[in-house]
């Protein structure tokens, strides 16, 4: 037995046999052959058989993503029967008598390297596309499955050093139990995925899952971040308790999503889902969602070669705000730069992309960026409940620039005789310290805030959230990041106007409590995270929650906190 | 050998969606059909190969055909670089 710490990425503890998703080296090595023809029939049916295995997870990847990230399998369906690639394998395997294995991996390389040479962000990703399908042909060569979801039969608990798009998307999810990961925070695709399933997860675990074996005995703890390996008879029984208890927790919490969360001494405050496209519409709604808390519009933007027009853009906001009628639909507007780049917008590259020319500081340069957006905003907020809010402000100048922008849109719209949303709520997020320490100037000037607490506490804690050495510091509970909090919901209810919150920490049940305490009046989370939020608010009192605020800011430590709540708020124990 | 000489102006150039759909349309033809960027000559109907020529929006390419059907291929590809990949 062996309990290894990881970050909870998603509630829940599941039991079961592991599955370790390998990334291991292909080993190929080069052998002499005595009959090219035969070699050549094998290399035909290992195309075959990878162009099938593409097939399926364009189709898979459409259905859950989207046309425009499905295509990069088309396109690697292409690579592999290119004329020139094939022929030269072919030639090689002919000329040299060698194995097609060596063949394909060398012709493959050459070709992947010239791409590589050419200094173009979209070429480089190609050399990976190239070596990514040669790899899956490689297998169906050797017959080696490994990597391939495809080998995932029997429910099992999924076990890899981090996980991509591409490795989770053939994934049979009705078998996935769990997920634990070495590397990744709790925003990594794992995580992210792991949420949106509704599937336990521990994600940044570090070296120690390293040692974990297929079928070894697996519990993944997605409540206290731990992952037990051949955990004995008496510590299963126990889990299975605590399963049991999750379930039936998890069984009231979706039997009261639908209803207001409102406390036991009648203190009413708003929960809210952060969706990123059309898609996460029905979802929402399902889960409770009283209302869009954060509409990320990236989507419109990434995967594709071009900017999406005003009036592509016009339409999508539109059936969107719409979808809520008078729930708010509150949209960002692009927050792109960072770790967002979009390759057909020429960004110049920076040393420190978390600190330069990222959301506003890049929209206020690009005019022709910037005000196509605003104006579908204007226009698609006539007739519901659009509002719009903009990140990574600093200053108050920065909303004073924004908002003048936003004023020539209204006018032109006028001017052309558009339908608009004259009276539409503008607000801003707080996620860069010193827009917490001004929020009582800031709150002068917008009609709401909503607190990015993914990138406030990393700004907060210098500490990089993506990057797993520092992921505990940047993770939110922080003492420091919970005291900027209530400055900011302090100075807003000051001037009379309210606060939200859209970071992941509105849906930390840990969380919740203080926040609820210190005042937050909106909780935008993802939609899996709606039903146990509701059901917290609603068996708590908003007396205890003030309380509990108040001793939290008060302790030292993110451990600390985390303790003392679990303590302190028995109902935060979901098993 | 029957050439043509066009002007790429897609935005992203000879890359991405542009990219395939020239060599899925080169490739319904039986003829040998070459594209030429400054002084690389490439199989036309070779996705890898095309893509290493690097050709950007405003760059001049030759496409030359040899075959029973080398003019309707060109004319099919002068249509559709001219259409602008078909993203009008």
């Amino acid at each position: 037995m062996k309990i290894v710490s990881g970050i909870p990425a998603s509630y829940g503890i599941a039991i079961g046999p592991a599955f370790v998703f390998g990334h291991e080296e292909l080993i190929i090595e080069t052998n002499s052959i005595t009959d090219p023809e035969a070699e050549l029939q094998r290399f035909k049916l290992a195309r075959e058989a990878t162009g099938k295995q593409l097939d399926q997870a364009f189709l898979v990847t459409k259905k859950e993503c989207g046309i425009e990230a499905a295509e990069i399998f088309n396109a690697q369906k292409m690579m592999l029967e290119d004329p020139e690639l094939v022929g030269a394998v072919k030639n090689r395997v002919e000329s040299e008598l060698i194995n097609v294995e060596s063949a394909l991996l060398e012709t493959s390389e050459i070709f992947a390297s010239q791409l590589e040479a050419i200094d173009d962000e979209y070429l480089s990703a190609r050399a990976l596309d190239i070596r990514d399908v040669t790899s899956r042909c490689l297998r169906n060569l050797l017959g080696n499955f490994d990597s391939p979801a495809s080998s995932l039969t029997e429910p099992a608990i999924i076990v890899a050093d981090d996980l991509t798009p591409s490795d989770t998307v053939l994934l049979d999810k009705s078998y996935v139990l769990g997920f634990c990961t070495a590397k990744g925070g709790s925003t990594s695709h794992t995580a992210i995925l792991a949420r949106g399933l509704g599937i336990p997860a521990v994600v940044g675990a570090g070296e120690g899952i390293s040692e974990i074996q297929p079928d070894d005995s697996l519990v993944v703890d997605g409540d206290a971040g731990e992952v037990v390996i051949n955990p004995d008879e008496d510590q299963l029984t126990a889990f299975r308790g605590r399963q049991k208890k999750f379930l039936k927790i998890q069984a009231e919490a979706e039997a009261i999503t639908h209803q207001p969360a409102i406390t036991i001494d009648g203190h009413q405050v708003e929960v809210v889902a952060n969706i990123g496209n059309e898609d996460g519409i029905e979802p929402a709604l399902e889960a409770g969602a009283e209302g869009v808390g954060l509409l990320r519009s990236e989507f419109l933007f990434l995967e594709r070669n071009n900017l999406p027009s005003e009036e592509e853009q016009y339409r999508s906001y539109k059936s969107i705000a719409d979808a809520f009628g008078e729930k708010p639909v509150i949209l960002r507007s692009l927050d792109v730069g960072g770790d967002k780049d979009i390759p057909y917008i020429d960004m110049s590259p920076e040393d420190n992309p978390f600190l330069g020319v990222r959301a506003i500081r890049l929209c206020l340069e690009r005019p022709e960026l910037f005000k196509p957006q605003l104006r579908a905003a204007l226009r698609a907020g006539y007739g519901n409940n659009l509002k719009l809010m903009f990140p990574m402000v600093a200053s108050v100048d920065d909303v004073l620039n924004v908002q003048s922008v936003l004023e020539q849109c209204r006018t032109e719209l006028r001017e052309e005789g558009q339908d608009l949303a004259e009276e539409m709520d503008v607000g801003i997020m707080i996620e860069i310290p010193s827009a917490a320490i001004l929020a009582d100037q800031l709150a002068d000037v917008v009609d709401f805030f909503s607190i990015g607490t993914n990138d406030l506490s990393q700004y907060t804690m210098a500490a990089d959230r993506t990057n797993a050495k520092v992921a505990t510091l940047a993770s939110g509970f922080q003492p420091a990041v919970f005291r900027l909090i209530k400055m900011v919901i302090d100075a807003a209810h000051q001037k009379g106007k309210w606060v939200g919150l859209c970071g992941e920490m509105a849906g930390e049940i840990l969380a919740i409590p203080i926040l609820l305490g210190l005042g937050l009046d909106e909780f935008s989370m993802n939609p899996p995270a709606i039903p146990f939020a509701k059901r917290l608010i609603r068996s708590i009192s908003m007396e205890h929650a003030r309380q509990v605020a108040e001793t939290a800011l008060d302790l030292k430590s993110d451990g600390e906190i985390r303790e003392y709540i679990q303590k302190a708020v028995p109902e935060v124990n979901l098993s | 050998m029957p050439e043509i000489k066009l002007t790429v102006n897609h935005k992203v150039g000879l890359h991405a969606r542009p990219a395939s759909a020239f060599v899925q349309t080169a490739a319904r033809f039986n003829s040998d059909i070459e594209v030429t960027h400054e002084d690389n000559t490439v199989n036309a109907k070779s996705i890898l190969a095309v893509l290493t020529l690097g050709a950007h929006q405003g760059s001049e390419i030759i496409i030359k055909a040899e075959g029973e059907d080398a003019e309707d291929a060109l004319k099919a590809l002068e249509e559709l670089v001219n259409d602008n990949f078909g993203e009008n």
